[in-house]
């Protein structure tokens, strides 16, 4: 029966093809979250074969926290223009100039958590009932215990100990007035699987993941590159270096690599052989043990 | 590309499920196969450090990196179902790892329900407990197609041969109840690493394979149904554009079977009968679609089809069933006890309707795997067989043929939360 064996590739992307076309059935007014980042493009790319030869039947969306690389919104907007696709963009600024948040004051405040408000009023405005992110389970043990099909409240909160059980591949989007769900259909891909699939499919990435020469500075340990908004402290100082990104996010929560690989057979073998895992450069994440427990309760991504 | 690369693109993805509970060593196993292939990264080891130091362990604890949860890693105990990914050069393993004691029975079914291979724990020195005989149970309901019974601890009862050799023989003699298609048994110890990866020198006496060396190789490309094409239908993909003003797809994923361009379909429930035009995947048209591809198909004639219709080949294996009365056993979700004459919806394949559950034919003890036909009472975590009358038809083979057309769910319409899962026989 080997002729009818596919590669873990081929067989991620059939299950991930399989949820994507469940949430287009199962909800009205869905939306697929996009950041620029390799999960997302993934996660579109995957969409656009779900649908092919139909457009993606539904819109993406981006919360911009405003500090952003440029050359993420420069191919989110080129990106979006060749497939025809709208791309929502709701802007953490405008909850800030709303009053709905606060921005955290000091050299290392970061708008990281405020997303938080802008996404579930962007949810709520726009009266989407479900939100389709690129989260993986490999990337943080609360992420580990995901479902596919995430059921939020009215207040965008979710319980982690009231999951609904999630069998074969039976996905259940029943749901109240007011309550919404987020689906992660790329939950079983690892960031190797994406790696080798982008290579597999030779999907374009924005330059970042490529190296590059930056100014860049050391916080704690984590490589932060220098845009105007990033204000260094007294012992930090700038230097000139290759470096690549690993994911990314907003500006002043992504830390860079310090790389030299060029293609994508060099980020594969870059990250094989490494040792940290790619959330390790995320200031978000260090601020506690179960730092993405706390903000996913919320109504985080 | 050559080398590793071309090695990383050439594997395959193996599911596998672990019961256990805290002290049979399985948080200890699935720290041994993550540390040995390298899955745990720095950081990760870090932070389990620290959180170990702070809760006053004398060694890292393993058991952190699958315990996620805040309440969890307070209380010490897995209450959910976590997923953990490793690769080795051959396979991407992907562990559904569900806590063993029975009030998370619904977990453990979770778990087993996408699952190839389970591995099931005993402690070499208390043998096959109620517990063992449980998770055994759960695979053979499940029908995991491959169980691996890992008799660990052997370090502590001297890597004894013979006291393997009965554990052994104690299985072997309940396992004739159950119906497992390949059962292994492997004597480790995941605290010492005899077995998993590296081959056991004080069990030298032991000639079978490791641990590892059965994950990697297993043969698990004949688990899935070839026989006979199904093809729920999920969406209509109408581009009606300029440039395809005429295309009309039915995107899907192939449950079980294969289907090549030309072969005749039926669908049902209309009967209609056409031919197969393309198998669409984008810009790269397939001449044979099969399970588990998700692809797109196009038929010679036009047709009305929608959601929740089934494609099927003609005179192919079995036809499916079609009928509103449905027998099953169903593992129960939800802290509302199961109503007699209850109205639920229930969910297969991309089909729903509303049913009433006409009978509580018995339900089972799943320590002493007996039958009791007076008790009727399902609550949370109980398996019975029932029998459910839908509002409209259904199309499906019974679950021991087909894991995807022969499997539901069962959806309280109150509460909207999933309330059994059902395996239709």
């Amino acid at each position: 029966m080997d002729q009818y064996r596919i590669n873990h590739l081929k067989e991620l992307e059939a299950e991930s093809i399989y949820v994507i076309r469940e949430v287009a059935a199962q909800f009205e007014n869905p939306v697929m979250l996009f950041s620029g980042g390799k999960d997302s493009i993934v996660m579109f790319h995957l969409a656009r074969k779900a649908f092919w030869p139909a457009k993606v039947p539904f819109p993406l969306m981006h919360i911009d926290t405003g500090h952003n690389f440029p050359e993420a919104i420069e191919y989110r907007d080129r990106v979006m223009e060749e497939t025809g696709t709208k791309c929502i963009v709701a802007m953490v600024q405008d909850s800030i100039d709303q009053g709905r948040v606060v921005e955290e004051k000091g050299i290392t405040a970061s708008r990281n958590k405020l997303q938080t408000t802008t996404l579930l009023d962007a949810i709520e405005g726009n009266k989407f009932d479900a939100a389709m992110g690129g989260g993986r389970r490999d990337e943080e043990k609360a992420r580990a215990k995901e479902r596919f099909f995430s059921h939020r409240d009215e207040f965008g909160q979710w319980d982690p100990k009231n999951q609904r059980p999630e069998l074969w591949n039976i996905f259940n989007g029943r749901k109240n007035m007011g309550e919404h769900f987020r689906v992660f259909p790329i939950s079983n891909w690892t960031e190797m699987d994406v790696w080798q699939y982008i290579y597999m499919e030779q999907i374009e990435l924005p330059s970042l993941y490529f190296t590059h020469k930056r100014e860049v500075f050391n916080r704690d340990g984590v490589w932060m590159a220098k845009l105007p908004f990033m204000q260094l402290k007294e012992n930090e100082k700038l230097e000139t270096l290759d470096v690549r990104c690993r994911t990314i996010g907003d500006v002043t929560c992504t830390g860079l690599t310090l790389s030299k690989a060029n293609t994508l057979e060099d980020i594969i073998h870059e990250v094989a052989a490494t040792r940290t895992t790619e959330r390790g450069g995320r200031a978000d994440d260090k601020r506690s043990e179960s730092a993405m427990e706390d903000r996913k309760r919320e109504g985080y991504f | 590309m050559s080398g590793k690369e071309s090695g990383y693109l050439d594997m395959e993805l193996l599911r596998f499920t672990t019961a256990g509970s805290v002290d049979d060593g399985k948080s200890t196993l699935i720290g041994r196969l993550l540390y040995d292939s390298k899955a745990i990264f720095e950081d990760q080891m870090e932070a389990i450090e620290r959180v170990s130091e702070r809760s006053g362990h004398e060694e890292v604890n393993l058991a952190l990196l699958t315990d996620g949860l805040r309440s969890e890693r307070e209380q010490g105990i897995t209450i959910d179902v976590a997923y953990r990914y490793f690769a080795t050069p051959k396979r991407k393993f992907i562990i559904a790892d569900t806590p063993g004691h029975i009030q998370y029975t619904r977990n453990m079914v979770t778990g087993a329900s996408t699952a190839n291979v389970a591995l099931i724990l005993v402690d070499a020195r208390h043998g096959v407990l109620e517990q063992t005989l449980r998770h055994a149970y759960i695979a053979s309901l499940l029908q995991i197609p491959h169980v691996i019974f890992c008799i660990n601890k052997m370090d502590l009862v001297d890597y004894s041969q013979e006291r393997f050799e009965q554990i052994k023989a104690d299985i072997d003699a309940v396992s004739s109840k159950l119906s497992v298609k390949d059962i292994r048994f492997v004597p480790i110890s995941a605290l010492k690493g005899d077995n998993v990866v590296d081959r056991s020198e004080p069990m030298a006496w032991y000639d079978g394979p490791t641990l590892m060396y059965l994950l990697e190789n297993i043969h698990i490309s004949s688990d899935i149904n070839h026989d006979d094409f199904r093809f729920p239908v999920q969406n209509v993909i109408r581009p009606q554009s300029a440039e395809w003003p005429d295309y009309r797809g039915y995107g899907g994923r192939i449950a079980s079977g294969a289907i090549q361009v030309g072969d005749e379909v039926s669908v049902l429930p209309s009967g209609f009968t056409s031919k197969v035009k393309t198998i669409d995947m984008m810009e790269e048209p397939l001449e044979i679609g099969f399970a588990p591809q998700s692809v797109s198909i196009t038929l010679e004639d036009e047709i009305d089809i929608s959601r929740g219709d089934m494609l099927v080949k003609k005179n192919n294996g079995t036809e499916p069933k079609n009928s509103q009365d449905i027998e099953a056993m169903v593992c129960w979700f939800n802290e509302r006890k199961l109503m007699p004459r209850g109205k639920y919806v229930i969910r297969h394949t991309s089909s729903e309707a509303r049913c009433m559950v006409t009978e509580i034919q018995y339900k089972m003890n799943i320590n002493t795997l007996e039958k009791d036909e007076e008790n009727n009472d399902v609550n949370m975590n109980d398996i019975a067989r029932i029998k459910i009358r839908s509002t409209k038809p259904l199309f499906f083979d019974s679950y021991n043929r087909n894991r995807i057309t022969g499997s539901i769910i069962l959806v309280d319409e109150a509460t909207n939360e999933t309330v059994a899962a059902g395996m239709i026989i």
